[in-house]
């Protein structure tokens, strides 16, 4: 595997009951790069991006992020399931941000984005706090620190979960449609965030139905229909001179 | 439009003019009667009691009797540690229930099932007479004693109250723990938390705020159940009134000194439990409101 690659997903397979969520879907996304993976509604973009940090278990295939396989141990000829704790280390350097937020209600801003780095990483309060300040003027939000998710709008709401997702020191951070709960004024603040987040070298994986940020951002994209991965290359390619006939149909019917 | 409107001018006749009226609210006839019927009511019940037969000076003189007060300290102890039991129990017990083991949440189930189901005396005196079936306890080899040595009023009573209370409060725990939306569970998982700490950190602060409330119902019904010990000769508040009254006869005068002394407790804690309430209710827009 090529050194610069950092998630590699290989064959992935999902199965609720009877119905296929993802049928053998494969990805690799470059480090420092943003891959956007798009789709219509129950594409299976969001259980893809599930799958890397183990919110979801896949029935086969694998992913690997930075060389290591997620959620496996592999010894001789058989896979071992990890142990929670190790699950749980796995996580720590993968960040998710979510459609609706999922900021702890009973932490305010500041406490949200340290409650990783001291509970989990075992940082100094001081230190983190310090660091916890930064990451939320980073995202504009220096004055609210001190304020409760329920006294903040969505957009803030969402920029505080990626100032939280930051807080872990991630080296990749996933994003399950983070504009899609929002009032539509209040997208472009988040996205905003999300470019300066790119533009520092962050790898990201986004799950999105905002073209235009796909268009002026990602590196690679990736339109996903029915559980397949139906095309997957540079955005530019992709975007403006699809291979796939139902790629160009879903962009155009996105942009109409 | 205003040409309109100056066409036409309103005619103010006396007729709408009401700005000068006095405003008379409605009477609430029915409402006064019902309340002088209740009124009535009460002066002839604090009639009845005043000429009853009643030795006030009973009242104070045990009031604050050396008796009553060791009674009292005993049932606030026994609350305490039949209530601890009973959380602790509730939470393991809850955990259990929403747990993916199968084995781990149908012993769950049948925990509630069983200590719901029987009354909370007759618990008591199970645990009581436990001696009667094993008149001795122990692990065969490494250490043994006499039950009757080990399953004293206190202990047997502590038992009883917090094994049945652990099963209430169980579904008062799950109650909480479904109260947390699932986002949560997840933010957490994606933060590198693992079970343990996202239970601890995460979910039961959120859901304490669902429990408090049901908590300190049982915490206040506990301060009350505790009377039962006295059926085991417990030393709680009622059982000392009891053994006051069989030597003076003085029965009524009693209970009231024993009755002033729960209603003392339970207010304290309805006071108490309203500022808990408001400190796990913080982040949360309508608690703040209502504050």
């Amino acid at each position: 595997m090529s050194k610069n690659i950092l998630v590699k997903a290989i064959d992935v397979t999902k199965n609720y009951g009877h119905f296929c969520a993802l049928d053998k879907v494969s990805l690799e996304v470059t480090r420092g790069e943003v891959c956007c993976i798009i789709g219509p509604s129950g594409s299976g973009k969001s259980t893809l991006l599930r799958c890397i940090n183990l919110l979801e278990r896949m029935d086969g295939g694998g992913i690997w992020v930075n060389d290591e396989l997620v959620g496996y141990r592999r010894e001789g000829d058989n896979l071992y399931q990890i142990s929670d704790v190790e699950i749980s280390r796995q996580r720590r350097r993968i960040g998710m941000v979510f459609q609706r937020f999922n900021l702890f209600p009973h932490m305010t801003a500041l406490e949200n984005v340290i409650e990783g780095p001291v509970h989990v990483l075992g940082e100094q309060v001081k230190d983190a706090e310090e660091r916890g300040r930064t990451l939320l003027e980073r995202v504009g939000l220096a004055e609210k620190a001190n304020h409760y998710p329920s006294e903040l709008s969505g957009g803030q709401q969402q920029r505080v979960a990626i100032a939280r997702a930051m807080g872990m020191r991630p080296n990749l951070i996933l994003f399950d449609e983070p504009t899609s709960a929002l009032d539509p004024e209040l997208v472009s603040e988040v996205l905003d965030v999300m470019k300066d987040l790119a533009a520092s070298g962050m790898t990201m994986i986004v799950v999105t139905h905002e073209l235009g940020f796909a268009r002026n951002v990602a590196n690679t994209v990736a339109f996903m229909e029915a559980g397949k991965m139906v095309e997957f290359g540079l955005a530019s390619e992709v975007l403006s001179a699809p291979k796939s006939a139902r790629t160009a149909e879903f962009i155009k019917a996105v942009h109409s | 439009m205003t040409t309109a409107t100056t066409a036409l001018p309103i005619a103010v006749d006396q007729q709408y003019e009401i700005a000068h009226l006095k405003l008379v609210p409605k009477r609430h006839v029915g409402r006064m009667i019902a309340a002088t019927v209740v009124l009535a009511l009460l002066a002839a019940l604090v009639r009845a009691f005043s000429v009853g037969q009643i030795e006030w000076s009973y009242v104070s003189q045990f009031l604050f009797s050396p008796a009553i007060l060791a009674g009292l300290y005993n049932t606030l102890v026994m609350t305490v540690a039949a209530m601890t039991l009973g959380i602790v129990l509730g939470v393991v017990i809850a955990i259990m229930r929403i747990s993916g083991n199968p084995v781990l949440s149908s012993i769950a189930i049948g925990y509630v099932w069983v200590f719901r189901g029987a009354p909370a005396l007759l618990q008591l005196m199970l645990w009581f007479n436990l001696a009667l079936i094993f008149p001795t306890m122990g692990i065969p080899g490494l250490f043994e004693f006499r039950t009757v040595d080990i399953m004293t009023p206190f202990v047997a009573a502590v038992l009883g109250l917090g094994i049945s209370q652990g099963a209430y409060t169980s579904e008062v725990v799950r109650s909480g723990l479904l109260s947390v939306d699932s986002g949560q569970y997840e933010a957490a998982r994606t933060i590198g938390m693992t079970q343990m700490k996202m239970l601890r950190r995460i979910v039961l602060p959120q859901a304490m705020r669902v429990m408090v409330p049901p908590i300190g119902n049982e915490v206040i019904g506990m301060v009350k159940l505790t009377s039962l010990a006295s059926v085991i000769q417990y030393s709680e508040i009622l059982h000392n009134a009891q053994i006051i009254y069989f030597a003076n006869t003085r029965v009524l005068e009693l209970l009231l000194v024993a009755s002033f002394w729960y209603l003392f407790v339970v207010s304290l804690l309805s006071v108490g439990q309203h500022y808990i309430e408001r400190y796990f209710g913080r982040g949360s827009k309508s608690i703040r409101s209502a504050v």
